[in-house]
Order: structure tokens, then sequence, then C-alpha cells
């Protein structure tokens, strides 16, 4: 499907999406050799702490691409289940359908499968690896708390993600940055407690072995705020170009600005959305205290900036 | 030695001359393609449309028969829509489909027994639902003329657009009233002017 509605330049050809295609299938790439890369070093280091010897890193490498592969096939399975989704038919939702529908009418994308999230805070997000293998999901507190306008501005947001491969990046990223995280935990819990006694046991140097350890924590605490940032730089840009490719495909930027409006200013928090899948949503689902570390780490651009845009459309 | 540059020169010219020729080429023929194509998104709602009305004038007939004007209105509607050959006249079928549609609903109105009607309200939301989807069809079709009929009129592609026969494709046009017709009916504020 290449005939996606979205940005036109003056002649009314759709330049910026096919850029953002492109852009995105580089990006996917880039994200998963990286993390070979990354995870690969991380668990070799690991390996050689605990004693495994250096011949075990091409297994270790070789593994850590193979889960890469499968995470582009299977992480919108992976990203659904921990967000607690079940999918609904037409029957079940038929609002919600028909809006996805329609909007798939709007923008020529297949229709996508349409998921529900049992949470009273409004949210919703997209995920895939490409259009036609793609889904939408929506809360409870969407559908219920959003009027048909606004809940129509959402999913164009979440569809314009869904066109412009924006989804295959955001949900790997989840699979592959939430194993980072879970490696440098573990190696953070391993340095605290296990680490003097166990290798106090091997015949090592104690300068050389001090040195190792002391760049493993700094791994330790560099692989998160790595990870972190990961999901800033590929997320904030993604907001703004959706709300505006959102905004032209449901006619409706005020819609998308009341929505905004509502979800951000409902006290409900999002039980199910973590660290790992946050990025993912429509609007920020963790509810965290303004501070200025964690406007460096949010991987959504500030909601009065985005209603501030629509607004002015 | 000189001549042989000048004979790659030419060569490397003519390759670079044939791949634009290809790209532009392509191009059009992507266009007009995407332009047929979301055509037949409009042509499936209208025809679902379509399908809709036969049903819908007799349930209304069987509480207001003596409103014969009105249902033939809408049948001759109907019957146009289904005759028309090109986007142009498709749209202005539809359009006056609409119009007598609305009086159909105002003759509705009057009968409180009617609006209660199961089937005449399940009638009615099917009829909503595919207004809005054609108005959304409408949106993607008209956005694949405007992309297409740009390259049939900028150079280069007007060029071969002009030589192999790619004509302008007619936008499918929906009268603002009937685009305000379809958002009321739905009970959500009017757009803001985008």
């Amino acid at each position: 499907m290449a005939q996606i509605d979205s940005m036109h330049g003056d002649t009314g050809e759709p330049v910026l999406v096919y850029d953002r295609i492109s852009a995105n299938r580089r990006q996917t790439w880039i994200m998963m050799f990286l993390f070979v890369a990354v995870a690969g070093g991380f668990a070799t280091l690991i390996g050689y702490v605990v004693g495994l010897p250096l011949a075990a890193a091409p297994f270790l490498f070789a593994g850590l691409a193979a889960y890469a592969i499968f995470s582009y096939y299977a992480s919108s399975d992976v990203a659904l289940a921990v967000s607690g989704a079940h999918k609904v038919t037409k029957e079940d939702a038929p609002e919600l359908y028909r809006i996805v529908e329609n909007l798939c009418i709007g923008s020529g994308l297949p229709m996508p499968k349409v998921y529900v999230i049992e949470d009273s805070a409004p949210n919703a997000f997209a995920t895939g690896r490409d259009p036609q293998h793609a889904s939408v999901t929506a809360t409870r507190g969407l559908l219920d708390k959003l009027d048909k306008s606004e809940t129509e501005g959402v999913i164009a947001h979440e569809m314009s993600h869904i066109g412009n491969y924006d989804i295959r990046v955001m949900t790997i990223t989840v699979v592959l940055v939430g194993l980072i995280a879970l490696l440098a935990d573990l190696f953070m819990r391993w340095t605290w407690f296990g680490a003097g006694g166990r290798a106090s046991n091997r015949d090592r140097g104690g300068a050389a072995f001090a040195i190792l350890v002391l760049v493993a924590i700094a791994l330790a605490i560099l692989a998160p705020i790595a990870a972190q940032l990961i999901q800033l730089a590929i997320s904030r840009q993604r907001e703004y170009l959706a709300d505006a490719s959102g905004a032209l495909l449901c006619r409706n930027p005020d819609a998308l600005a009341r929505a905004l409006e509502k979800i951000s200013a409902d006290p409900d928090p999002l039980e199910v959305a973590n660290k790992a899948t946050a990025h993912l949503y429509f609007s920020n689902p963790l509810r965290e205290h303004q501070s200025f570390l964690n406007n460096l780490f949010s991987t959504h651009p500030p909601v009065e900036e985005r209603i501030r845009l629509l607004r002015a459309m | 030695m000189a001549t042989l540059i000048i004979i790659l020169v030419v060569v490397g010219v003519l390759i670079i001359a044939l791949l634009a020729f290809v790209a532009v080429y392509n191009g059009l023929v992507r266009g007009r393609l995407r332009v047929k194509e979301s055509w037949s998104g409009i042509d499936v709602q209208l025809k679902r449309r379509a399908s809709l009305i036969p049903n819908l004038v007799e349930t209304v007939k069987g509480y207001a028969a003596h409103e014969r004007e009105t249902f033939e209105n809408v049948t001759a509607a109907r019957a146009r829509l289904q005759q028309a050959g090109t986007p142009g006249q498709a749209a202005e079928a539809n359009n006056m489909l609409t119009q007598t549609l609305r009086s159909l609903f105002a003759v509705a109105e009057q009968y409180p027994d009617l609006k209660a009607n199961q089937n005449f309200l399940e009638l009615q939301r099917e009829l909503s639902d595919t207004e809005e989807k054609i108005a959304y069809a409408r949106q993607f079709y008209n956005t694949n003329v405007l992309s297409y009929n740009a390259k049939t009129e900028t150079f280069p592609s007007v060029m071969l657009a002009n030589t192999f026969g790619f004509q302008p494709a007619e936008f499918f046009e929906a009268e603002e009233e009937a685009r305000e017709e379809v958002k009321v009916s739905f009970s959500t504020p009017p757009a803001a002017n985008a």
C-alpha cells in the first residue's frame, strides 16, 4: 500500500510520508543492529565476569540476533499481550470499529485489527510491523470519556503512525529496549549482591578486576539511559507529525486538541502501561511528577505544545 | 580515444534520458491506477447507499403511503445514481439523492410510530454510516486526483501525459450542504476550518 494520505507539498504530492517510511525502515535496521551490538557487548562482559570463555561471544551475538529477528515478527503480539488488550469484532464495539473503517477508507490503509484494553484511563496505541500487520488499540476509558469526533481524532493520529511505519520502530523498541532494561537490572543486582563473593574465589588481578567492575557498573547505569534516549529520539517528532497528519486525515484538528486536553486532564493512571510500552501510547500514560529529568526522558512532547500546534492549524 | 569518450558520453546521456522517461511514465501510470483504485472505494459505498434505498422507501411507505411524490423523487435519484458513468455524474446524482432523502426524513419526522420503528432506525444508522464513508472515500479519492492531475499538468511529466494520452481525472465534488448534513446527523460539532 503506497497510497497514504498525509502532508502534501504544493503539487499535492505526498512528499513527507514516503521519506518517513524509508526513514523508519532504516531506523528499524539501525535499532536492531545497535541492539545486537550493545546487548551482545553487554552479555559478553557479563559472561566474562562470571567466568564464561570469550569464545562464547559469537553464540551470544547470534542468539541476540535471533532474538532481534524474532522481535521483528512477534513484538506487536508481545506489546498487545503485556497491555492486556483483547481483540474486538464489529459487534463488540461498533462505534470504534466504524471509526477505524472510515479512517482506513480516508487514508487508503488496509483495515487493522481492533483491540480494547479494559481500563478507565483514556488512551490508545497502534502497533504492528507494517500496515498489513497492524492493530489499533483503544482503552475502554477512551471510548467512554471522549465523544465521537474526539475518538476519531485520536484514531486518526494512530492511523498516521501505521501509515508511515512508525509502528515498526516503536513496537520493536518495546521488546528490544525492554530486554536491555531487564539485562541492566539483572547486572545491577549481580554487582551489588554477588560480585564480591563469587569473583574473589577466582584468581584474578585485583586492579584489572576492579576496572572491569567499574566498567560494568558504568554500563549498567548507561544502558537504561541509552534505552531511554532511544525512546526519546524516536518518539517526539513522531508525535508532532502524527498529530499533523492525523488532523489532516480526520479534518478536525480541534477535536484532536480537545481529546488531548481531556486525556491529559484525566486523573486515572493507565495500570497496564510501563516504561517499555509508554512510548507507544497516544498520550504519555505514566503520571509522573514534572521535573527536569522526567522532561528530559519523556517520550511524548509536552501536551500543551501539541495542543497549541493543533489549535494553530 | 576522443571518439570513444564522445560515444560513452552520448550513451550515458541516452541511458539517463531513458531512465528518466521510465520513471516519469511509471509515475503517471501509478497515479492513474491510484485514482482508479480509490474511485472503487467511493463506488462501493455509493452502491451500498443505493441498495439501502428500496428498503427505506418501503418502510416509510408503510406509514405514509400518500407521500407519493417524495418516494418517486428518491427512487428517481437512486436510479440516476445507479446509471451514473463518470465521477461527475455520480457526484451529481449522489447529491440529488441526499436532497431527496432529506425530504423523505422530513416526512418521517411527522410519524412518531415510524421514528420508533426498529427497522427504520437501523436503516437510518446504516445510511448515516454510508454517508460518512462516502465522505472519507471522497477525501481519499480527491487527494489522489489532485496528485495525479498535478502530474499531468506540470513539467516534465506533462510532455509524456500529452503524448500518451493521460487525461486529468474528474474530482468527486460534494455540495457543502451535503457535507454539512453528514455532520449534523451525527450531532458532532462542525469541523474547524483547517
